[in-house]
């Protein structure tokens, strides 16, 4: 996995609460067993129509989103299937870091596994962002993993929560079926001790 | 020693390794594998020369790309690449499939628990966030990511986070016509969508003790829905005596052992949780969502909401939005929604018992003209029970079609899939923008909603419904 440092990128907002993962990649792109390659069918229902024109409204299609490496969105992001596939289409399309008041929970996990910051802010915050970038075309914000602020160049700087071992599993990015299997001797143990105790499978 | 949560007890006799400012490494005692989100982790296994750690502890089926008609015959080839994927990989890596051969190929949240694969106390883990239905039996129970299921293949173990602790306590008692569905429905509709984020829930109170095993796994299978990853409701006599004799539960004298650990797995008295919800059951009416989260729901003697009563703007924007897409009014009742297709079935509502519910509505009477309803069982075991029963025939009587076992419209993964603007009373968990079909309409309701809207063509309180007993032969 790559490893998250630093990154200076441009912001695209998706101003909508919920955002499932259903929205982010739909179930027809689930088939493919390739872990490439879903970027283009990031947010398909919002980018295209049923007769596949582009939707130009929809942030992502307007020009002065492309190439945007930031995602900003509203509260519980990622909420419904564990499907992994959205975080591939995200980071696939190009996004590293999304910013919302919260992740669901699995959608949160996966990211971290794809080498994606999810940054969790307050309301206010968000409403600050969404603002700044709404009013200046080209608004970027740099994300510093390594002190944990994000900040823009009118002058903003937040800092912002996280896990510590989850910021250095990006920082490096760890192989973390490694990690575990450096603790294989406890493992197997405590395979030995249920197996012993008639613990059933 | 401190009194305990039942999720704490279980959580510590999984924890191999605990380091400080680290996640736990957890063990898992039962993976469930299905063919959509495992292709990536068995190639990652491949591709790191690694095995399967504990074949004997992985189960698989197929289920989500699974045609409910012809089903041999998958028309389209990326979807039977991806379910001879999963043939190939079990195949190659030693690891059980129940493929479409056999009887007990289903929806894995059906399929493990009929198996008796599904025990009090085990921790169980599968791509797929409807996991947490396992939870009904006392198991800690959740869904995971792809990456996580390639961990647990090679490892048998999780990196995790302890989660916090919340208790809903469902009050009082059902009244005629409740259903578990409208439990979790209502709960949901009270509480949003994201107030379980980073908890496990347990269920408790008189309502849940009277639930069967089935209608307790309606209720855990939502638990996402609400944002938790997993819910959990202690085991009782109920759940003991659903176990008792399936093919993967302890036989015997060692059955008799098991039920005593189980016992102990419950919540100790005056154990503390982190946080309390109250739900009041007793005044709970049928439930049906009018919006494109599961939290935007009602009672059936309500109405669509006006977006602009709601108490934020997110909340108004969101509401605005989904009755857009819903292409409904504010203020019209719900009784005067009009629908075109019902579906009965998946991991939420596809067990006998919502097959039995949803028949003992349709008995007698004909699905509208103006309605397409299929009824698809969760598993090859529900089908062949229910025909047992006659249940196939009281609904092609009435004009329902009768499937075989998949995940069908509850994702549309396969040929079952809404037309857009198409409006569906729908027993699955997700009414989501595109879920059921890109432009498809969702409204979830409980089997017994779904089949009384497929007769009248629109949704009707199913509390006022006359129940036919018998058909003419």
């Amino acid at each position: 996995m790559e490893p998250f440092v630093q990154l200076n990128g441009l912001v695209a907002p998706v101003d909508r609460v919920n955002v499932d993962t259903d929205a982010i990649i739909p179930k027809q792109f689930l088939k493919r067993i390739e872990r490439s390659g879903f970027g283009q069918y990031l947010f398909f229902e919002w980018r295209w129509d049923e007769q596949g024109n582009v939707i130009p409204d929809f942030n992502l299609n307007k020009p002065r989103y492309q190439g945007a490496s930031v995602l900003l969105s509203r509260a519980n992001f990622g909420c419904g299937s564990s499907r992994e596939h959205a975080p591939w289409a995200i980071l696939d399309y190009g996004f590293r870091c999304i910013i919302a008041p919260s992740f669901a929970d699995i959608f949160y996990n996966n990211c971290f596994k794809n080498g994606i910051l999810p940054i969790k802010l307050s309301e206010e915050q968000v409403d600050d962002l969404f603002e700044r970038t709404n009013a200046k075309e080209g608004y970027t914000l740099k994300v510093d993993l390594e002190n944990k602020v994000l900040s823009d160049d009118a002058g903003l700087s937040i800092p912002f929560e996280l896990d510590e071992h989850r910021r250095q599993f990006l920082l490096q990015g760890l192989d973390d079926i490694g990690l575990t299997l450096k603790h294989e001797a406890a493992i197997t143990a405590y395979e030995a001790k249920r197996a012993a105790a008639g613990v059933s499978a | 020693m401190s009194k305990q949560t039942m999720f704490e007890k279980i959580w510590n006799n999984h924890v191999i390794v605990a380091e400080e400012g680290k996640p736990s490494i957890l063990y898992i005692d039962l993976h469930l594998v299905h063919e959509v989100t495992s292709p990536q982790a068995f190639e990652g296994l491949r591709l790191s020369g690694r095995k399967v750690r504990r074949p004997d502890l992985t189960f698989a089926t197929m289920d989500h790309n699974v045609p409910t008609k012809d089903r041999f015959n998958i028309s389209d080839p990326i979807s039977k690449q991806q379910v001879d994927t999963l043939t190939t990989n079990c195949q190659e890596f030693g690891v059980k499939l129940y493929d479409l051969n056999t009887i007990d190929q289903g929806v894995v949240h059906v399929m493990g628990p009929e198996l008796g694969l599904t025990h009090p106390g085990k921790t169980i883990v599968c791509g797929d966030s409807h996991t947490s239905t396992h939870g009904a039996f006392g198991a800690l129970a959740f869904g995971i990511g792809t990456s996580e299921v390639e961990h647990v293949l090679a490892t048998q173990c999780l990196q995790q986070s302890k989660a916090k602790t919340m208790v809903i306590r469902f009050n009082g008692k059902r009244q005629p016509g409740i259903t578990a569905k409208d439990m979790i429905l209502g709960l949901i509709a009270k509480y949003g969508t994201d107030f379980g984020t980073g908890y496990v829930m347990e269920y408790t109170g008189e309502a849940i003790r009277a639930l069967t095993m089935e209608e307790r796994m309606t209720v855990c299978n939502m638990s996402i829905e609400a944002g938790a990853r997993a819910g959990l409701i202690a085991p009782d006599l109920t759940t003991f005596d659903y176990l008792r004799g399936r093919e993967y539960a302890p036989q015997g004298a060692a059955f008799d052992a098991a039920v005593e650990q189980w016992k102990a797995l419950c919540t100790d008295e005056g154990a503390e949780y982190d946080s309390v919800i109250d739900f009041d059951v007793d005044s709970l009416i049928p439930q049906v969502t009018w919006g494109t989260s599961p939290g935007m729901g009602t009672g059936i003697t309500s109405s669509v909401p006006v977006p602009e009563n709601l108490p934020t703007e997110n909340e108004r924007k969101a509401a605005a939005s989904a009755l857009e897409y819903m292409d409904l009014k504010p203020g019209t009742p719900m009784t005067d929604i009009t629908i075109d297709y019902v579906f009965i079935g998946s991991c939420t509502n596809g067990r006998i018992e919502d097959l039995r519910a949803a028949a003992s509505v349709a008995r007698g009477h004909k699905v509208s003209p103006n309605v397409t309803a299929i009824v698809v069982p969760g598993s090859g075991r529900v089908k062949i029970q229910a025909e047992k029963e006659g249940l196939d025939k009281v609904f092609t009587e009435a004009g329902f079609e009768w499937r075989d076992a998949g995940c069908s419209m509850c994702l549309a993964m396969n040929p079952d899939v809404l037309k857009p603007g198409q409006r569906c009373a729908s027993t699955s968990n997700r009414n989501f923008e595109g879920r059921q079909g890109r432009g498809g309409r969702t409204h979830l309701v409980s089997p017994e909603m779904a089949a009384a809207a497929a007769v009248q063509g629109r949704f009707v309180d199913v509390r006022t419904w006359e129940f036919k007993s018998e058909v003419k032969a």
